[in-house]
């Protein structure tokens, strides 16, 4: 008898393992700051929605900030239309459901002009119909895997032709011919490996190695070793989160060093430097849109501030800046469009321009998408990037990658 | 060559994490879902000692902070331990889905904790200078001075705990009370005592193995839960109640997983190992080694 409690207690265990790791993450739902009551008239109120619990916060948070601070400041400096900015918070809970839902009530019952938010492209995908539904905006600021267009969302982060292609045709002509793929296991590294083996077969590439490591995965000895004998000039590492920690540290053990086998990550910025350290990820590669030491007038000023708000440890990041941008350009559009109306704020974004912490950027009117630069930098000893390459002029977004014959079949596909 | 160097490192780290928890699972019968934590709680101890080495001391002593940090992580999880017990798991001992859930919820305020104090991202830990670098052998094989360490580390952890266990007094009175608490009792144990003790060194192996995972693995509030499930595998693997079982059951995931993972990718071969662990459970339910004694036959 005993030992059946036992047995079924171990089962018990197991079970309920897999439902709570699925629920474990809306564990602490944050209480929704709803500051904005009135419609007098003089106020503009805005939704930020971005998980501020869960695994997911550790990112979103910082993006928040740089979007309240962009509130602050154009507060400061008299508002849009003549009126003040009112942003309503809410918490996505690192979980999509709750990011529609959420988006739905930012929506309806708040009446907001427009909703600033989302990370993953989970949430995006989730958000989408409301939006679609509901007639609204939203500005999206990370970087994504590309095939899509809403007419409902502005995308401020990088598409696929503006990170991940470029990057790799960098690679290809500074740094081998040998590609070694190594991804989590989920949308965004399968999505985006899809299109650079296209690449790589038109592009004159070799694809030596293809991985993929379940999310939080932390032993890469065998994937190292696979590495080891694939022997690949270059590894495009589409790991997120946990993962990249155990991964860099691994490579060091195992005695490659990033002079041996060029590494470029596209999901590690400064945040995650410093979580991961800098020790084994100095002179690895990141491809992205703005760096913190990106030298412009605007992104001094950016940093500055930020620091001088949220405190003198944190860092500036691609995703902070693409968030920040989405404010500004939103404003800008409100005021040329003289209004708050989703469908003139839209016509009035078209070809926007604006001097943007990452250079200058444009919308694109056809897409939604921004025109944006495109930078390699390399992981320095104080946890910084130096910039080692840039595209020049700021890169026509074309996220369904239109413009090039080898990725026909990859939009037809979708 | 290499690939079986790599099945026992794997293996050793499992043993390592699963380790404290054939103690306080396998001995003591509890489910004790925070034992991920106690790992993040070793963890986080190596990073405070790490800091606090590169804050007083001088540059040249920085590299020894890793051998301060071993017993720092042990004593620090080893109170945590203590406490948990007797705060909460001496009022739970033979209701296993109320421990489950009350040590699920001190996972999840531990975790918080971490976080408030901590902050959410991950932090870093620099390794020794020591620790850098590895054998070269024949074949232009790297064995990384790390994973030997961890190794050795295990050895070092399983032989104390055989000599504790098995050649101590207080381990054999840990013994008799698991063996037979009712007349432990009668002969004049204070089962009460020998409980907090053995789970809080359970606990505090917990906390070696965080320490020592800061080597190779991020260091983040979350990281317990990455570890407990293979943890509580690797117990029922073994068999629960015998630590030679943990070893084999270590061993036995430990290799399967890297020549599987060789053979296919990451993902499938976590699913054919843990499709052979089932497999062999409906098999021998009990386990690879299983207790024979009679007070469990019924």
């Amino acid at each position: 008898m005993r030992k059946n409690v036992w047995k079924s207690g171990v089962f018990v265990l197991l079970a309920s393992m897999l439902v709570l790791a699925g629920c474990g993450k809306n564990e602490n739902k944050a209480a929704s700051t709803n500051e904005a009551e009135s419609d007098s008239g003089n106020e503009i109120k805005v939704g930020i929605l971005h998980s501020l619990s869960g695994t997911m916060a550790i990112s979103e948070v910082s993006v928040k900030d740089a979007e309240m601070m962009a509130i602050d400041e154009i507060n400061a400096k008299g508002g849009v239309l003549g009126k003040k900015l009112v942003p309503v918070v809410e918490d996505g809970a690192s979980d999509w459901p709750t990011f529609a839902e959420k988006a739905r009530k930012l929506i309806s019952e708040d009446e907001v002009a427009t909703v600033f938010g989302g990370w993953t492209s989970s949430s995006r995908k989730a958000m989408l119909p409301v939006f679609e539904e509901l007639k609204s905006l939203l500005w999206y600021p990370v970087q994504y895997e590309g095939l899509e267009q809403s007419p409902n969302i502005m995308y401020t982060g990088a598409t696929t032709n503006q990170q991940i292609v470029p990057a790799v045709s960098w690679l290809l002509e500074n740094h081998g011919k040998r590609f070694f793929l190594l991804g989590s296991d989920y949308v965004f590294p399968r999505t985006a490996n899809k299109i650079i083996k296209e690449q790589l077969k038109v592009e004159s590439g070799e694809l030596v190695g293809e991985e993929y490591t379940p999310l939080g995965h932390t032993d890469y000895a065998t994937v190292i070793a696979k590495i080891k004998e694939a022997k690949p000039d270059v590894i495009f590492n589409t790991l997120n989160g946990d993962s990249n920690v155990a991964f860099f540290k691994q490579m060091k053990d195992a005695g490659i060093s990033p002079k041996d086998i060029t590494t470029l990550s596209v999901s590690v910025a400064e945040e995650e430097i410093r979580g991961i350290g800098v020790d084994v990820l100095a002179g690895t590669y990141a491809a992205w849109n703005y760096y913190q030491t990106t030298d412009t007038p605007a992104n001094k000023t950016f940093v500055e501030n930020y620091k001088k708000k949220y405190g003198a440890d944190r860092v500036t990041a691609d995703p902070i800046e693409a968030g920040y941008d989405a404010v500004y350009l939103w404003a800008a559009a409100v005021e040329k469009a003289g209004s708050t109306d989703v469908e003139k704020v839209k016509e009035a974004a078209k070809e926007l321009e604006w001097d943007a912490p990452e250079g200058k950027v444009k919308i694109d009117g056809e897409t939604q998408h921004l025109y944006k630069t495109v930078r390699i930098g390399e992981v320095q000893s104080d946890g910084q990037f130096k910039e080692v390459w840039n595209s020049g002029d700021p890169v026509k977004p074309d996220p369904y990658l239109k413009g090039y014959t080898w990725a026909a079949s990859l939009s037809e596909s979708k | 060559m290499l690939q079986l160097f790599n099945g026992i490192s794997v293996s050793s780290i499992l043993l390592l994490i699963a380790l404290g928890l054939a103690i306080t699972f396998g001995l003591m019968k509890v489910i004790n879902m925070a034992h991920g934590e106690l790992i993040m709680i070793g963890a986080y101890t190596a990073y405070v000692v790490q800091n606090l080495f590169a804050a007083y001391l001088p540059d040249a002593a920085f590299g020894w902070y890793f051998a301060l940090a071993i017993p720092a992580s042990f004593a620090v999880a080893f109170a945590f331990g203590l406490v948990l017990e007797m705060g909460l798991i001496r009022f739970l001992y033979g209701r296993p889905l109320d421990s489950l859930l009350a040590t699920w919820g001190v996972g999840l305020v531990l975790q918080q904790i971490a976080r408030s104090l901590f902050g959410a991202p991950n932090v870093g830990v620099t390794s020794p200078e020591w620790l850098n670098g590895g054998i070269t052998a024949f074949g232009g094989a790297v064995f990384p001075y790390k994973r030997l360490f961890i190794i050795g580390l295990v050895l070092v952890c399983l032989f104390v705990m055989y000599l504790y266990i098995y050649r101590s007094h207080s381990g054999r009175r840990m013994r008799a009370v698991m063996q037979n608490r009712e007349m432990a009792a009668c002969l004049g144990i204070s089962t009460r005592s020998v409980d907090a003790v053995t789970f809080a060194i359970g606990s505090g192996i917990a906390g070696i193995a965080g320490c020592a995972l800061t080597l190779i693995g991020p260091i983040g509030p979350s990281i317990g839960t990455y570890y407990i499930v293979d943890a509580f595998m690797v117990v029922v693997l073994g068999g629960v109640g015998k630590l030679v079982g943990t070893v084999f059951g270590a061993l036995g995931i430990g290799l399967s997983n890297t020549l599987f993972e060789y053979w296919t990718t990451a993902s499938l071969g976590k699913v054919l190992v843990f499709l052979c662990i089932v497999a062999f459970l409906q098999w021998k339910p009990m386990g690879l080694v299983a207790m024979r004694s009679r007070s469990l036959d019924n």
